[in-house]
């Protein structure tokens, strides 16, 4: 666990980026910290590893104090990613990657074997092992940029914006695989963003900064949701919270009408609405294991405002229009 | 004017005391001693102040400040002070190569992805495995860059060596000048030149095999 | 240093000013010619890389060696101060023109483009645009052009022209250090001078470079 007491951090000329922060990072979890530009929560991040260090306070990893622990072998018992990625250009991507290892101690040869299988572990083939950063696309050099980190296989991960420098495509690609990864390892990570969703999707807990470091709002990422500390947090998690909530809901209990009126092929899979100019597409379909969410976003696309729902096999089981939805909705809440 | 002096097997001949390869041999002992001593002690100092950005001032203004000092009126100074010898030669070239080797050094720590930097430390390097495990690495086209061009310079001004009596290169350009041998000063304007070219040749095939590949624009 | 400039201030006053035009005139000349010359490395970009590499080489030629073939090349006598002139042009090109080309390459093409669509054509777009946004490049190699010009003159004492050189030849064959000193101090004072007034022409000619 990673502890913040009463940590704060004044920069020389007087601007206050982190204002008394008392935060706890559980074992094994991801925590988010996200907030705009200008909160303190690299500045926060940068004290675990003492990168920064407090002006008061302390900050502890499993009770002890980071500041007595060396300052260099503290670091090498840490994963760090930071955005960009701040690959090592001289190096390929397999030196890259066997960093820390070599600097606690290992062959380079030992090293550089657990790397290649750590560069598969994110995704990468041994094809990319010898090549330079340069020749790397956003993507790839970002994943490059986590198996470094877990190249030492360290309990703790601090990750600066990871994942703001590719494009969305690739960012949802690298957030499934990522959030795969951190099932398997169970790592305690902080994790900073500036991006809301991200912060939701990853974290299994979320910390919200305000402006000039103070700690906002910590809590679950549904709590956040449901409900917002202050005005400043409901700002922040977007005015379209609600919607955003149903992300934790389940689409298993729905409801759901008969299939009717929907074209199917012969193994019962949906083709699309009938239509004048012939079959129009359904934009989509879920299952029982999506989201509620999901399901809303596919009614409101669909050009007749109903999701359909398939099994296992593809076929389509059911139909949902955006007033069954709502009714569903309604009559939770009551 | 003529390749006479040139092409004159009498003037290649090994290890006589004027001959071209004796002269060319001084001309490099002097171009190889400069620069050896100018990195001794600019590529240190360069270093420190691109690592700590403490004295930047003094990088950014060696340059221009040891262009300005004439070699000629300096190794004309030193000889009149020290006397006849290679000390003069060495301390008035040196002086010629510490400002570009400084000023790239700086240049090149200074041009570095400091995000890269901050990934080093972050991974817990030492200051010292930071320096010379990444900052110099990267550091190094640049580095390149301005040594090449100091090893340039100092084959051109080596010359000036022989105007204070020493051996070198410019001895064939001063005691041609003397005698109005026009062939003589040709042969050796055209060793010097084609000297630096071939000094140049062989630092880029240096540069090649020192600079990682992961810094050449590869695309 | 001060009795020896008393007692010698016509020799060296007439050395000062001698070296003053040796020196500044090739930067006027080189100037002028470089700028086209490192705009064709830009407009054809086939030509920038031998336009490096020639001036490379010409570069890499000892001053001493250019102070003695020109007279042959160009038929003028030996102790006709068009040598050092001319040399000291073709070095001034040598490091300009491939300044001028780094420039020019320099300039955003996201600023060129947007001054193409608001429909500038070549020619007012070069000295509107480009040039301007070049110019702290460029003014940069006009310095270090300037300042090894004061320094290189002096090398032409060796051929009996070098304005502050003389100095130093005239100490050296007398053994005595005060002209040498005073030639060098004086030397270094103008190419800081020199230095000085380019850097203060900058500032004003591209205040946007001090906007940050």
């Amino acid at each position: 666990m990673i502890t913040f007491e009463d940590v704060v951090k004044v920069y020389p000329g007087g601007s206050t980026a982190v204002d008394h922060l008392s935060l706890e990072l559980p074992t094994g979890r991801l925590t988010a910290l996200v907030g705009p530009s200008g909160c303190g929560k690299t500045t926060s991040l940068r004290m675990i590893n003492r990168m920064v260090t407090p002006t008061s306070g302390r900050i502890l990893i499993d009770g002890e104090d980071v500041a007595e622990r060396d300052e260099a072998a503290l670091r090498r018992g840490i994963g760090y990613v930071i955005q960009h990625a701040g690959l090592f250009p001289h190096r390929t991507v397999l030196d890259n990657v066997a960093t820390v290892p070599v600097l606690l101690g290992k062959t380079r040869r030992e090293a550089r074997a657990a790397a290649l299988e750590l560069l598969e572990r994110v995704g990468l083939s041994a094809d990319f092992a010898k090549r330079y950063p340069a020749q790397l696309s956003g993507g790839q050099q970002q994943r490059v940029g986590v198996a470094r980190a877990l190249a030492a296989d360290p309990p703790i991960m601090l990750m600066d914006e990871p994942f703001s420098a590719v494009d969305p495509v690739v960012r949802e690609q690298l957030h499934r695989e990522f959030l795969r990864l951190q099932e398997d390892l169970g790592k305690t990570i902080a994790l900073v963003t500036h991006d809301i969703d991200e912060a939701i999707k990853l974290g299994d807990r979320v910390a919200v900064f305000r402006t000039s470091g103070r700690l906002a709002q910590v809590g679950t990422p549904r709590e956040l949701l449901a409900a917002p500390a202050d005005d400043f947090v409901a700002e922040f998690v977007g005015r379209d919270r609600g919607l955003r909530g149903l992300s934790f809901d389940s689409a298993a209990g729905l409801p759901v009408r008969p299939v009717d009126g929907l074209l199917l092929d012969d193994a019962g899979r949906p083709v699309g609405w009938p239509g004048d100019d012939g079959p129009r597409d359904t934009g989509g379909t879920f299952t029982k294991d999506d989201s509620l969410r999901v399901v809303a976003d596919l009614a409101i696309r669909s050009p007749v405002g109903i999701a359909v729902r398939v099994g296992p096999d593809g076929a389509a089981d059911g139909l949902v229009s955006h007033h069954d939805l709502a009714d569903y909705l309604a009559g939770r809440r009551s | 004017m003529n390749l006479s002096y040139l092409l004159d097997p009498a003037h290649w001949e090994l290890g006589a005391p004027y001959s071209i390869p004796t002269l060319i041999l001084a001309h490099l002992g002097y171009t190889v001693l400069a620069l050896l001593i100018g990195t001794v002690v600019a590529l240190p100092v360069g270093l420190y102040i691109g690592h700590t950005g403490r004295g930047s001032f003094l990088a950014i203004n060696a340059g221009n400040a040891g262009r300005s000092l004439p070699t000629l009126g300096l190794l004309m100074l030193l000889v009149t002070l020290l006397g006849l010898g290679l000390l003069p030669v060495l301390i008035a070239l040196t002086v010629l190569v510490i400002p570009p080797i400084l000023t790239s050094t700086y240049a090149g720590m200074r041009s570095l992805d400091h995000r890269v930097v901050d990934a080093a430390r972050g991974m817990g390097m030492r200051s010292w495995q930071v320096l010379t495990r990444v900052e110099l690495p990267m550091a190094l086209p640049v580095l390149m860059g301005g040594f090449r061009s100091a090893a340039l310079q100092v084959v051109a001004t080596a010359t000036v060596a022989a105007a204070v009596g020493l051996s070198g290169l410019g001895r064939l350009l001063i005691d041609g000048l003397a005698v109005n041998d026009y062939s003589r000063v040709l042969a050796g304007a055209i060793v010097v030149a084609v000297l630096a070219v071939l000094v140049d040749l062989f630092l880029a095939l240096v540069q090649r095999w020192i600079v990682s590949p992961g810094l050449k624009g590869i695309e | 240093m001060i009795e020896y400039l008393r007692n010698n201030a016509d020799t060296v006053w007439l050395a000062l000013q001698e070296h003053v035009w040796l020196a500044l005139l090739p930067v006027l000349f080189g100037f002028v010619i470089a700028l086209p010359v490192g705009y064709l490395g830009v407009r054809f970009p086939v030509l920038y890389h031998p336009l490096v590499n020639t001036c490379g080489v010409l570069y890499s030629i000892p001053s001493l060696a250019l102070f003695v073939f020109l007279p042959v090349v160009l038929g003028t006598k030996v102790l006709s101060p068009v040598n050092i002139v001319v040399a000291l042009t073709i070095y001034t090109v040598a490091l300009l023109a491939r300044t001028v080309a780094d420039g020019l390459r320099s300039v955003d093409p996201v600023v060129v483009q947007a001054a193409t669509a608001m429909g500038y054509r070549r020619v007012r777009r070069l000295t509107g645009v480009e040039l301007p946004m070049a110019l702290p490049v460029i003014l940069a190699g006009l310095r270090v052009a300037t300042v090894s010009n004061i320094s290189l003159v002096s090398v032409g004492a060796l051929i009996g022209i070098g304005g502050l050189g003389q100095l130093f030849t005239r100490g050296f064959q007398l053994f005595y250090i005060e002209p040498i000193l005073v030639g060098i101090v004086l030397s270094v004072l103008l190419a800081g001078l020199a230095d000085l007034i380019i850097v203060l022409v900058q500032r004003a000619v591209t205040p946007w470079t001090r906007a940050v």
